[in-house]
Formats: C-alpha cells, sequence, structure tokens
C-alpha cells in the first residue's frame, strides 16, 4: 500500500531544465514545491571533477549520464505494420537521468526559433499556397503553436540571461548586424556574451562558406566566452575548450546546467523539497477525471508513496512527458487509423548528419580542442528562409563545422573506399584524425499522421508498467530536404580546400542504431483545439487543468535548431501564466 | 624510435603459453617507453583456447606495422578480458526483458545474450569448428585469419545461436575500444592508439590554444591513471565500470 504523504502546493515529475526552472518560479511566489527525479543528485562538486569526468568510455560509450534502459527502454518500429521491439541500447537519441537531466550533459547549442516557426502552417500556406503543403505530402500534419514569438520574445530573453549565452547578434529589432546571422529573428538586445573564440575548423568553413555568398556567424553558446554572473547571482567561468562536453558534464562551471545556473538557489529555498531516485508512476486523478489528486511515486528502496498537489508539473524529457500522461490516462490516445485522438500525435525528430572533408595533411584540424558549441555555420538553408516554391519540400537545415570533440572511440574518420579494419584501415585512421572536418546538417523534421507514440502492449519497465512505444520514419518530405541541402554543402566542402568529401544527407528508414540528436519532441502538443492538441498555448492540459506538461513534448512539429534554449523560453511563458494568472483563479486558462 | 616488427610475427600461430611470451617480447621491442614491466595479460574471463583466438584476431583487426604497434600490443585481449569479467560482460544498461525475436536492422540488437554470454557461446562454436578442421585460428596464416575473419562479417555463420556478424560487431567494438580508451580499463598500453593519431588524452584546457589556428600539438598523451608527478597508476583489474558517484 501506498504512503500517503502530506500534501504540497505542486508536484514536478522530473528535476531537469523544466522542473528546476519551473519550481524557482513557484517557490519564489511562496508555494510548496516537491521536485520528483528519477535519478541520483549530483553536483558539480565533488561528481563533475577531472580527471574522472574525461573518460570517453564511461560517459560516451558506455553513456553513464542516460536513462537506464535497463530498467526504462523505449520501443521502436518504422511503421504500424511492424511489430516495435525494445531499443536494448540508446544510441540514436540519449535521454540524460540524475538531477539536472539532459541538460547536464547537452552542449550547449543555444539558438531560438524563427519567427515563422510559430505560425508554420500558416506561413507556409500564406507563402506558397494551399495546394503546396498536399503536394509536400498529404500524409503531413503540421500546424501552429498557437504562441508567437513576439510573445516568447521576452522569455528568451530572459532564460539567454539565465545562462549567459554567448553570441553575436545578427538581427536586433529588424536591423541586420554584422557578424551575426541575417536569418535572425528580432532579438531585443545582444547576447549576454560575446562569442566564443573561433577553431580552425571553424576558421575553414566560414572561408569557404564566404566564396560561396552564405553568411557565417559564430554559434550560439551556453558554454562561456567569460566569466558571467547570471540575474540569481550565480557565477560562471570562460569554457576552456577541453573537447568533452557532449554526454558530459561539466567540471569548469563554465556550461550553462541546472547545476550551475539555478539549483544553488532554488536548493535553498525552504519552499522547495527534492526528493531523488524516486520513479513516478502516474498522476492521480480524482473521480471527475477532470482534476489531479497529485502523484504515485516508489522510492529507491522500493517504498510506494501517494504525494497529494495542487498542481502538477510534467518536467521530465518529452518523451517521459508523454508517457507520463498515457499512464495517466490524461488526454484521448492518438489512433493513426480514424485520425482521432491526440496524446501521442505528432511526434517528432530532427534531420542531422552532415559531409565529412576530408583535408590535406599539412592542415592540422586539432579537433580535441573544442567546446560543445563552439562552431561556424550558416542559416542560408535552415527553416523557410530559401525559397521552396520549386523544390517540393518544407524545411531546411543549418549547416556549420560544429565539432564538439576529438575523443577517439567515437571520431576515427576514413575516407570511402578504406577496409573497415585491418592494416589499411589502420594506417588512414592515422593519415585523417587530425586532418578532418565533419560539417552538421541539422533541420527540421516534420510531423505525419503515421508518426506517433503510444503505450506498447509487450514489454514492460522494471515496476511493470507499459514501455512507452515509438512509430516513426522520416516523411519522404524530409529525406528531399535534406538531400538538396547534402548537395549544397558538398560545395562547401570543395570551397574549403576538401581533398575527399563523404556526402551527408538523411536516408530512410530512420535507425536506433546510430546516434542522431536528443531532440524528440512532440507527443503532447500544444494548439488552439483540443482535438488537435494535449495542451493549450500555456502548456495546460485540456482535459485536467492542474496538469501542465512542460518541455519539448509539446512542440507541434521540430525546428531547425537544437531546441533547449526555445524550451526555457516556453517554460517561463507558461511559469508567467500560471504566477499571474492561474494561481488566482484555478482552472482552465483557455475556454475552447 | 620504433623498431620494424612485422606483422607475421606477431600472427605466427602459436599456441597460447608461447604466444604470451612472444606478447611480451614484442611489447618490450615497440613500446620503448614501458619496457620489459609490461605484465603478460592474466585472463579473468576468457579460457585458453578463447583467449588464443581473441589474441590472434586483434592482431589482425588493428596490426602492428612499421610505424605503430597494433591492438595486441596494445593489450586490447587484456581491455576485452576484463570488460567482459566485468559489469558491462553482465548486461549491464541492456534492457533484458523478453519476448525475444529477430527485428529490422534498424531495431538494433535483439539477442538475450549478454555480451559475455555472446563472447562465451561464439568463441566455443568458432574453436569446435575450427578443431574439427584441424585448423586453429591462431595457426592460420594472416590471409587465411582474414578470410575467416571476412566470413564472419559477412553474417553466414551460425555460432550457437549467435549470428557471425553480430558477434564480429561485437568483437571490432570491443576492438576499437580497448585501442582508444584510456589505459586505466587495460588496453591502450603506454596509449599507442593516441600517440598514433595524436589524441592528447585528458589535459583539462585548450583555452589558450584554440586560436592559434593549425599548430602541431606534440606533447606527450595523458592517461586518468596519471598523477601530477607523470605516474602511472594503471590497475589491470579494474572494473568495466566505476562507482556512481557519492551523492
Amino acid at each position: 500500500m501506498a504512503t500517503r504523504l502530506k500534501p504540497v502546493d505542486v508536484v514536478t515529475i522530473g528535476v531537469g531544465l523544466t522542473g528546476s526552472l519551473a519550481a524557482l518560479e513557484l517557490v519564489e511566489t511562496g508555494l510548496k514545491v516537491v521536485g520528483l527525479e528519477r535519478g541520483a543528485g549530483r553536483d558539480t562538486v565533488p561528481d563533475f571533477q577531472s580527471p574522472a569526468i574525461h573518460d570517453e568510455l564511461r560517459f560516451s560509450i558506455r553513456k553513464a549520464n542516460m536513462q537506464d534502459n535497463a530498467k526504462v527502454a523505449v520501443t521502436f518500429r518504422n511503421n504500424a505494420n511492424q511489430t516495435a521491439l525494445p531499443i536494448r541500447r540508446w544510441e540514436s537519441f540519449l535521454p540524460g537521468q540524475g538531477l539536472g537531466g539532459a541538460f547536464v550533459h547537452w552542449n550547449g547549442q543555444s539558438f531560438r526559433a524563427q519567427v515563422a516557426d510559430f505560425i508554420y502552417k500558416t506561413h507556409i500556406e500564406q507563402r506558397y499556397g494551399k495546394k503546396f503543403l498536399d503536394a509536400c505530402g498529404p500524409e503531413l500534419t503540421i500546424q501552429d503553436w498557437d504562441v508567437t514569438y513576439d510573445e516568447l520574445e521576452p522569455h528568451y530573453d530572459r532564460f539567454e540571461c539565465l545562462l549567459g549565452v554567448s553570441g553575436k547578434a545578427g538581427n536586433i529589432k529588424g536591423q541586420i548586424r554584422p557578424g551575426g546571422n541575417p536569418f535572425e529573428a528580432p532579438r531585443s538586445r545582444e547576447y549576454p556574451n560575446p562569442p566564443m573564440k573561433e577553431p580552425y575548423f571553424g576558421a575553414i568553413f566560414r572561408k569557404g562558406a564566404e566564396s560561396l555568398g552564405y553568411h557565417p556567424y559564430p554559434q550560439p553558446s551556453a558554454n562561456l566566452s567569460r566569466p558571467y554572473t547570471n540575474p540569481l547571482g550565480l557565477q560562471l567561468q570562460a569554457c576552456v575548450f577541453c573537447g568533452f562536453c557532449e554526454r558530459y558534464a561539466c567540471e569548469h562551471y563554465a556550461k550553462a546546467s541546472p547545476q550551475t545556473t539555478i539549483l544553488p538557489v532554488l536548493l535553498k529555498n525552504p519552499n522547495y523539497e527534492l526528493r531523488t531516485n524516486c520513479e513516478v508512476l502516474r498522476i492521480n486523478l480524482d473521480n471527475t477525471r477532470t482534476k489531479a489528486t497529485g502523484v504515485t511515486y516508489v522510492d529507491a528502496a522500493g517504498q510506494e508513496y501517494e504525494q497529494p498537489a495542487e498542481l502538477v508539473l510534467i518536467t521530465a524529457f518529452p518523451l517521459n512527458n508523454v508517457r507520463t500522461l498515457l499512464l495517466s490516462g490524461i488526454g484521448k490516445p492518438y489512433d493513426p487509423t480514424t485520425g482521432e485522438g491526440v496524446v501521442g500525435r505528432n511526434y517528432t525528430y530532427q534531420t542531422t548528419g552532415g559531409p565529412t572533408v576530408f583535408m590535406d595533411e599539412s592542415i592540422n584540424i586539432n579537433p580535441f580542442m573544442a567546446s560543445g558549441a563552439n562552431g561556424t555555420m550558416i542559416d542560408d538553408f535552415g527553416g523557410d528562409n530559401f525559397d521552396h516554391a520549386n523544390l517540393g519540400f518544407i524545411g531546411g537545415q543549418y549547416v556549420g563545422a560544429i565539432m564538439t570533440n576529438g575523443r577517439p572511440i567515437e571520431f576515427h574518420p576514413t575516407p570511402p573506399g578504406i577496409p573497415k579494419w585491418g592494416l589499411e584501415w589502420k594506417r588512414a585512421v592515422a593519415r585523417h584524425y587530425n586532418h578532418t572536418i565533419l560539417i552538421q546538417q541539422h533541420g527540421t523534421s516534420v510531423a505525419s499522421r503515421l508518426n506517433y507514440l503510444d503505450l506498447d502492449p509487450t514489454y514492460k519497465d522494471a515496476w511493470g508498467q507499459p514501455l512507452l512505444r515509438m512509430t516513426f520514419d522520416f516523411p519522404d518530405n524530409d529525406i528531399r530536404m535534406s538531400q538538396y541541402i547534402a548537395d549544397k554543402v558538398v560545395e562547401i566542402g570543395r570551397a574549403m580546400g576538401g581533398k575527399i568529401i563523404e556526402r551527408g544527407g538523411t536516408k530512410r528508414p530512420y535507425t536506433t542504431t546510430v546516434y542522431q540528436s536528443t531532440h524528440n519532441a512532440g507527443g503532447a502538443i500544444m494548439g488552439t483545439d483540443p482535438t488537435t492538441s494535449v495542451i493549450n498555448r500555456y502548456l495546460q492540459c485540456w482535459d485536467v487543468p492542474n496538469v501542465f506538461s512542460l518541455g519539448a513534448s509539446a512542440f507541434p512539429q521540430n525546428i531547425t535548431y537544437n531546441y533547449s534554449v526555445t524550451i526555457g523560453a516556453l517554460t517561463y511563458w507558461a511559469l508567467d501564466s500560471i504566477k499571474n494568472k492561474y494561481l488566482k483563479s484555478p482552472g482552465p486558462l483557455v475556454h475552447a | 624510435m620504433i623498431k620494424t616488427i612485422s606483422a607475421a610475427v606477431l600472427t605466427a600461430g602459436l599456441p597460447l603459453e608461447s604466444a604470451k611470451t612472444d606478447e611480451h617480447a614484442a611489447i618490450a621491442a615497440t613500446t620503448p617507453s614501458i619496457g620489459a614491466a609490461a605484465p603478460p595479460t592474466t585472463y579473468l574471463f576468457f579460457n585458453p583456447e578463447e583467449a588464443a583466438f581473441i589474441e590472434a584476431a586483434v592482431a589482425r583487426l588493428i596490426p602492428a606495422d612499421d610505424q605503430w604497434p597494433g591492438a595486441l600490443e596494445a593489450a586490447v585481449p587484456n581491455y576485452m578480458d576484463k570488460q567482459l569479467a566485468g559489469a558491462w560482460g553482465a548486461g549491464q544498461r541492456l534492457y533484458r526483458s523478453g519476448p525475444w525475436q529477430q527485428g529490422t536492422p534498424s531495431q538494433g540488437y535483439q539477442l538475450p545474450f549478454t555480451p559475455a554470454e555472446l563472447f562465451h557461446t561464439a568463441l566455443a562454436a568458432i574453436n569446435k569448428e575450427l578443431a574439427q578442421a584441424s585448423t586453429p585460428f591462431a595457426k592460420m596464416s594472416a590471409d587465411q585469419q582474414d578470410a575467416y575473419l571476412r566470413s564472419l562479417e559477412a553474417g553466414g555463420k551460425n555460432l550457437g545461436g549467435v549470428p557471425s556478424d553480430e558477434f564480429f560487431a561485437a568483437l571490432w567494438a570491443f576492438t576499437v575500444e580497448g585501442f582508444f580508451s584510456d589505459p586505466v580499463y587495460g588496453g591502450n598500453r603506454d596509449m599507442v592508439g593516441w600517440r598514433m593519431i595524436g589524441f592528447p588524452g585528458a589535459y583539462a584546457s585548450y583555452y589558450d590554444l584554440v586560436d592559434q589556428h593549425g599548430i602541431k600539438i606534440d606533447r606527450p598523451p595523458m592517461s586518468l591513471a596519471e598523477d601530477a608527478h607523470g605516474h602511472m597508476h594503471a590497475d589491470p583489474g579494474i572494473p568495466a565500470y566505476l562507482p556512481p558517484p557519492k551523492q
């Protein structure tokens, strides 16, 4: 039997980016907040320190910072005619685990989305006509977010200042600025910190891209370019380019994370209580099924608890947000055969994978001198920054030399035609390791009625609950988009002086066996209409108004960019409404 | 600086006892900085027949040449042995509930074997097959060994329930890990994998170097196990997984 605990005002399910950010907003209003984290507690000192943190095998290959999929996996199939099987080891995407969540092991790539992204369907129809979208794929189910860029801008600004994002503005209040990204959505002001130093691979890319008339700019980074004190009074240091960022925690207080930018303040607040190693099983509803009464969770010793709460915030990784809704019976599950239902609908991923550019042996790239977000890139092919009228697809990708490391188990490129092992392989690795540049293509993945999340009928987690089932393949639209851009990027590789260029681009079928992106999105999306969205524009569940679902599960379709900063802005946006509207009069913030 | 040693010497097909001695001598010849102090491998996981196959196989997967030692000299068999004897071999972070069925390539690994079970099962089948044919792998010529490894890689064989391409993929993944992972895990002896490519290891900062474009870094690499005095505390018996950080 579950032990019933003393009621609190708010529970967050997960203590990563959204869980810690939302909790801080609410404890400052005087509410009592409990944060339930599935993983262990951890902090920069002593847990993230050198030398142990610089261990490629433990963190990159064995994935020590990731969700333990021996306990909770995800099942996967490419289409609904197949039987989904468990992803027995993470490869394609890497949900984080432990205090701070995936926002500890992220790379710090800190973009805003574009104006058109938030009104995507409206924008595409206005620019290309209503028939165009149907021609791109009748299965596509893109839609508007029901929040605009202008509404989010102050929240983007606030979140960037919390992190201390280092970059160069390309567009301040509509005025294009030299050195920044001219395609950037208008910002109210410059980045909090100047851009990072440009490594050699970035300088070579810049020269090549410029020679073709593109617009290179320094990637905005939450690995800081200089010491910085954030608005909470927390001090960060300058990144030292150690080359152990993505999949790693930062030992230097140089990467913005909950540990460096939020938690030291939150954990001191007497209104906050953190409980780690606590697995939430479900949100409990009253007998009307329109009001949450709290959550049921199991602690590390296997004891079950019921934690009553007035307000429940689902703040886990996007896939886990969707699973929590499904396990709790909140919202109607999506049915791809009828197109009805909403939970699990519009699950989207991201298109990635650019070319490998093999350079002359005289050019020492030194890829191991790198931060997680020290790229030089162009946005000429991002989103709808180029005319798609005659292309037969929507969407786009940013392109850049964004090398985050030279860690050799993961990075030992050999040109096409070289055997996969043996002496010739070994000599090619020695020849090319320090003379190769990876270019990233990274972009949109559109929503399709064929791609969705639901509960698996067969496979269970360590607590006996169904695993989440993912049914996904890239829509043909995404393949056409990625392959079109792949040709353009090969030209950039040539302009960089590449001797051999291995072409990039996304192919079908999507496979779970190769790392691509941890930007899983959608499945519990926001919108204007309860028949096509799970949550309203304030991320509040239509069916259970005292539950909010925060994070990228809210995205109706995925954007060009790495999504963390947009998640932060959306969280501030939702919390603004919770604090200023919901708490004054709990109930639906939007009447459909 | 590095003496020439031909691949043939390393793959001449010696029985295990003499192979160990030969490996010891080969390392002394190829990696002067660790010299005669390099210990012979004490196998915790592989039985002698399995170890003989592994030693001979990794010597073909990453062979020694006149420039750099190969996987055998880098102690990759020792790395593999300790990984398979430890938590990773036992299925750490592997979702292990059935039902089991063959999936599509995009669904990834779907066998019920842990890594340890996979290696024992496949190696037993390989050694049985080759013993019946009177040609233990370690006694084949280098060309024959390469051909046999390619036949495993191609995936036609059933190794006691393990498809041979699955076994080859695991063998190759462990070989690359053992060649390039930190020496603290028992492979990459004398950091030869890192020296070969110029990876400096676990240095903490390049702040002052990152904008000196194209410079040649010629510092010796540094291991996690190295202390401030440059002494190495590598322990070949280190578990495959470090305990999680204290709370």
